[in-house]
């Protein structure tokens, strides 16, 4: 199924990426190249097949309900890009 | 003189416990190499010198003073990247991470340092582990040491090259779908990726969670067995990591082959497969098969749907790991956004390379609504069938054999245009990490060109001790590292 300008354009909204008019028309030729040869797993039939989405027969892993030790505050923040009095700083996000 | 070309841990740590040579000076001439050759090889995004130098130190002071040291006292290691080191810098070969300084150690990093070894820096790697040739890294290409216009392998590129080359004894990399042992065998090393869940992945930097996986790369098959003795075993930060005994890797490695049995899957050595390739690798498993292993024909019929499922799997895992790159914890924020929203944007389309993108963009269609079973759950069920595949393989045979790249390493920017011809040069690899299986690459020839040729050991789940038992064999029969540098 080939990609469409919409889908690029819809996915990259979801993804939160923008793209140049080149680069969109190289996605679309890239990733409907990519997408047709993963039809080829159509060629199964994988009606009555469980799916994986873990390899190893893990389940419900918890641990004691104890407080343990947590990262130290400013040692977090200072990674972040900007911080304010103690918090993350972001640009405005209500008018 | 020390030969560092050669210098093996298990060596050096006799060395250094007899007090023939210290750790420092080891670390110290290490260094001086590292400054010689690395501008041409650009194994290393960071060194950490000073660190390295007082660790090495004060690893000599303990030994000469008689008191107890740890399995890897003294002996150097490069880690990869996107593993968490305390107060230094992972950027996973990406801009977004160009300053983000880790505030806390991997567990592996964690086991190192109690077992004493010295990290005297980080390795380059394909941005975020997506690639096979470590050319998308924001930091450069690494060459590989026996070619330099040819691709280390990737995404440990930057290990396997440093380990080739001398710049390192030991290193860590990560194996998503190959990215530990296809480097490997373009490097002429040792190259394992361990069971899902028999090494801790917290302090890795999550690329796809279901098939992710810490290992060793190193000169020879005693390495790699000391090292990931090292690094296994269970942690409670991990909930997938599996709580077994990790049995004495070195004490089972000279076992022999007598009586194993060897599957070769047919599906392996099927077209597209390089002749020279081909031959080094059945003319090992003649020589295996001479020292008593029981050889037969082995099949894994799902194989030719491996790189779908996967490039599927994979990316989509990745769409949602990468969700938290935003710029507002930390990492590079682009700083032209007049809103929030727009700032997300920025920083995302501005702080990754185009492969990172593309795999985003893979994954969140294959996530999307309308393509979900389409895509992601057939995928998902493909797995299953892979899975099944191996399960049935291992009722007849104790390993399986098979080349870990179609190839010898190729040229720089052969492939980097084309991701789908990219994607399927992972061919041999991606399987593994399906099944969730362990595997080693093993170097078992040199190409007329001078190329290295790597075998790839397929065995059980948590079943470690058997491929490194048939990884030691086939490196007796070779005589040794590969030697062609």
């Amino acid at each position: 199924m080939p990609v469409t300008l919409k889908d690029v354009e819809n996915i990259a909204m979801l993804a939160k990426l923008r793209f140049t008019q080149e680069e969109k028309e190289r996605l679309i030729s890239q990733l409907s190249r990519i997408l047709s040869y993963f039809e080829k797993l159509n060629e199964l039939d994988t009606t009555d097949v469980e799916p994986t989405s873990h390899v190893l027969p893990i389940k419900n892993v918890f641990r004691d309900d104890v407080v343990t030790g947590s990262l130290p505050r400013d040692q977090i923040l200072a990674n972040a890009p900007d911080q304010w009095m103690g918090y993350f700083k972001v640009p405005k996000v209500i008018e | 003189m020390i030969d560092l070309m050669r210098l093996t841990a298990h060596e050096l740590k006799e060395g250094i416990v007899r007090g023939e040579t210290s750790s420092y000076e080891v670390v110290n001439s290490l260094f001086d190499r590292i400054e010689k050759i690395d501008r041409d090889i650009n194994a290393y995004i960071s060194l950490l010198k000073e660190e390295a130098l007082r660790k090495a130190e004060e690893v000599d002071r303990r030994i000469d003073r008689g008191e107890k040291v740890g399995k890897l006292a003294g002996i150097p290691l490069a880690v990869k990247d996107n593993i968490c080191v305390r107060g230094t810098k992972t950027t996973c070969g990406s801009k977004i991470l160009e300053n983000f300084v880790s505030p806390y150690d991997a567990t592996v990093i964690e086991r190192l340092k109690s077992a004493d070894a010295v990290i005297i820096g980080k390795t380059n790697m394909d941005e975020f582990a997506m690639g096979s040739s470590t050319e998308t890294s924001y930091f450069g290409v690494t060459r590989n040491p026996y070619d330099l216009s040819r691709v280390p392998g990737g995404s440990s590129g930057g290990s396997a090259a440093a380990v080739a080359s001398g710049e390192t004894v030991l290193a860590l990399g990560s194996d998503t779908g190959g990215s530990i042992r296809q480097p490997a065998s373009f490097c002429g090393v040792v190259g394992l990726k361990p069971t899902y869940g028999r090494v801790s992945r917290f302090g890795l930097v999550a690329y796809a969670s279901s098939l992710d996986q810490i290992g060793p790369l190193t000169k020879d098959v005693t390495d790699c067995a000391l090292l990931l003795g090292v690094l296994a075993g269970h942690d409670l930060r991990d909930s997938t990591s599996g709580d077994l005994e990790v049995p004495d890797y070195l004490a089972l490695l000279q076992e022999g082959v007598k009586g194993i049995r060897l599957g070769i899957p047919e599906e392996y050595f099927a077209e597209g497969l390089d002749p020279e390739v081909n031959s080094s690798v059945m003319h090992l498993v003649q020589q295996l098969a001479d020292l008593g292993a029981e050889v037969e024909n082995a099949s894994l019929p799902h194989t030719g749907y491996a790189i779908a499922s996967y490039y599927l799997l994979a990316t989509a895992e990745a769409s949602a790991n990468l969700a938290r790159y935003d710029g507002v914890k930390y990492g590079f924020r682009a700083e032209e956004a007049a809103d929030l929203d727009d700032m997300y944007c920025y920083t995302r389309s501005i702080g990754f390379g185009d492969e990172v993108k593309r795999r985003i963009m893979l994954g969140t269609y294959a996530l999307s609504a309308g393509y979900y079973e389409a895509y992601y759950r057939k995928a998902q069920k493909v797995r299953t069938l892979i899975k099944q595949d191996f399960q049935k393989a291992f009722e007849r045979f104790d390993v399986l054999i098979t080349p870990t790249s179609p190839t010898v390493a190729f040229k720089i920017g052969e492939k980097l245009d084309d991701p789908l011809k990219m994607y399927l040069s992972d061919v041999y690899t991606i399987s593994v990490n399906l099944a969730g299986i362990p595997a080693v690459s093993v170097p078992c020839g040199i190409s007329a060109e001078g190329l290295p040729i790597g075998l790839q050991i397929l065995g059980r789940h948590f079943d470690e001790a058997t491929v490194l038992r048939v990884a030691y064999a086939v490196e007796q029969v070779v005589g040794g590292a590969i030697d062609g540098l």
